[in-house]
């Protein structure tokens, strides 16, 4: 049988605002529990939400980026349930008169070629709190810093057949809200959330039954998620079961997933009008100065990386993709004046060691001004490759200042031709057999026994001595002693 | 349109309101006679009458993204059945 997936995604994106949606605390991030949560986002009464205008500009933003259209009346509804990270007992969210209508977001697959994944609509909504289940006598704790954060959902059509084109969406998402700058897109702080809608059909059958898995927080969780779905959902169906609508949770850590113990009726949420929220009316000139001042996207940063850095398409793709590190490798660069090492000490070094310690790139303890001192010092050849490691450690490790480090080490690499002259001499001069051996030698033989005279020669520099230069040196002293 | 007791017992169990056996024949009643009114509203032609969200001719004022509310924990915490470690505690809920 061939079976073909459906996949569709509904991603929750922070919006990088000061304050809340609809009051005026703080949203950062990591503040002691509900030390952030003022009246409003706690729902005492007489308390009512007032917008707040770049929460409300940068959706605006997003829409304008995935060629949307903006409604220029747009509505919030409240969305009823109860549960107590939601101190209200309702979302407010929109629903009839979303800020952003359609869209597209293109991906690239694997074969090089594109596809275009519609956009539904993405919406305006508040965040709720964080409930923690550790063990508090029996009861939960309940942190409402979060409740208020201003969030676009984003909703996508299911244009998606698996989870690597699922995933290659999500990044994509990533890429465009970060080079907006409306979101911090750090995933280990929950700035981007993805529920994933999975069906499975045969081939040419009408849509399957779906299921929603909720809140996934990571690409590989996502990937991971949606494969273990796929596949149990095929294998009911073979044996001769069927999928149940219902809502699933994912643990990344333990690779299992569950379904929802929810009520049938827990999906009944009553929207109506908020009553408290005016509908906003926005004009074509403010929608035509947002425009106006989008900051590059994330395709366009692609094209200049090639021409401007002469990067590969797939450097490219790497290192200007993400704002975050497209920013920190253009600070190299242009720092450092060797892009072609920038690049590959971004994407290389730098990333396995963020991604070993699960680290995102705003945090690197190596800032991109001192990994462009580094590299300069390999571009003048006062340290070689190797000595660079472990001089990117130190700084990592934070020893200080790259050139502080070489020189507390003593790792400077001599390429001074008059030293290196000099160490080729003293080892000739005490290696006479090895020299009379090197003479007597068959030519196709002799690059081998250089070998020798090298070692000799960066144990005399105590390995400091530049190896393209010991070679050259040594190479034309022997050969005038033929 | 009307509803019947079965409506009402879900109503009460969504919006989390205790609908007593007692209470439950006046409520029913008392929510169709409400619902009646929704229909005879339902009767007038609306063809020329654009959607409303608000009954107030008025939009949306806008707040500029600027921090105005300082931590106020130790105000709130105290109106709450149980806390600890700043945290509300609730009753565990589990999906």
């Amino acid at each position: 049988m061939t079976w073909e997936t459906v996949i569709g995604l509904e991603v929750h994106t922070q919006l990088a605002t000061q304050t809340k949606i609809f009051s005026g605390a703080s949203t950062e991030f990591g503040a002691e529990p509900n030390t952030q949560a003022c009246a409003i986002d706690l729902a005492m009464p007489g308390t009512l939400p007032v917008l707040n205008e770049e929460a409300l500009r940068m959706a605006v933003m997003f829409g304008l980026a995935i060629d949307a259209d903006i409604g220029k009346i747009s509505a919030f509804e409240r969305k009823n349930y109860f549960y107590p990270d939601l101190p209200k007992g309702y979302q407010t969210t929109q629903l009839e008169k979303p800020i952003v209508l359609g869209g597209h977001v293109d991906i690239e697959l694997a074969d090089g070629s594109t596809k275009t994944i519609r956009i539904h609509h993405a919406h305006l909504e508040e965040d709720a709190g964080k409930s923690l289940h550790e063990d508090f006598h029996g009861m939960s704790g309940i942190d409402l810093n979060r409740a208020g954060t201003p969030l676009i959902e984003i909703v996508s059509e299911p244009d998606m057949s698996n989870a690597d084109e699922a995933v290659a969406f999500a990044k994509k998402l990533h890429a465009i809200v970060t080079s907006l700058e409306i979101c911090d897109g750090i995933m280990a702080h929950g700035s981007m959330r993805f529920d994933v809608n999975v069906s499975v059909r045969q081939l040419g059958d009408e849509l399957g039954t779906r299921t929603e898995t909720k809140n996934l927080n990571s690409f590989r969780f996502m990937e991971k998620a949606i494969k273990k779905e796929v596949e149990r959902q095929i294998d009911l169906i073979e044996d001769g079961g069927s999928v149940r609508q219902e809502t699933r949770l994912y643990d990344g850590d333990t690779d299992i997933a569950r379904s929802m113990r929810s009520k049938e009726e827990a999906n009944d949420y009553r929207y109506f009008p908020c009553p408290d929220l005016l509908p906003i009316e926005i004009d074509q000139a403010y929608i035509d100065a947002i425009k106006a001042s989008l900051p590059e996207l994330p395709e366009a940063r692609h094209q200049r990386f090639m021409e401007q850095y002469q990067l590969s398409s797939y450097d490219a793709g790497v290192l200007g993709d993400d704002a975050a590190t497209a920013q920190y490798f253009e600070t190299t660069a242009d720092q450092c004046d060797d892009a072609k090492l920038a690049a590959n000490w971004v994407s290389g070094e730098l990333a396995a060691k963020l991604n070993s310690e699960d680290m995102p790139i705003q945090q690197s303890p190596v800032s991109a001004e001192q990994l462009a001192a580094l590299i300069t010092r390999i571009s003048d050849k006062t340290i070689s490759n190797k000595m660079a490691r472990e001089v990117f450690d130190a700084i990592w490790q934070g020893e200080g200042e790259p050139d502080a480090i070489i020189e507390a080490r003593g790792l400077k690499q001599v390429s001074n031709s008059g030293a290196i002259e000099v160490m080729v001499d003293e080892v000739i001069a005490n290696s006479a057999k090895q020299v009379d051996n090197y003479r007597n030698a068959d030519v196709a033989k002799r690059p081998k026994m250089l070998g020798y005279f090298v070692g000799q020669i960066m144990t005399a520099s105590k390995g400091q001595a530049n190896p393209q230069q010991v070679n050259k040196i040594l190479l034309s002293k022997l050969n005038a002693l033929l | 349109m009307s509803i019947d007791r079965t409506d009402i017992e879900k109503l009460g169990e969504l919006a989390r309101i205790a609908v007593t056996e007692e209470n439950i024949e006046a409520t029913t009643r008392s929510i169709n006679e409400v619902l009646a009114l929704v229909d005879q509203l339902q009767s007038a032609n609306t063809a020329n009458v654009k959607p409303l969200a608000n009954p107030l001719d008025a939009t949306q004022r806008l707040r500029h993204d600027q921090i105005s509310e300082s931590n106020h924990r130790d105000d709130f915490q105290p109106l709450a059945p149980a806390t600890e470690n700043g945290l509300y505690l609730v009753p565990k809920v589990i999906d």
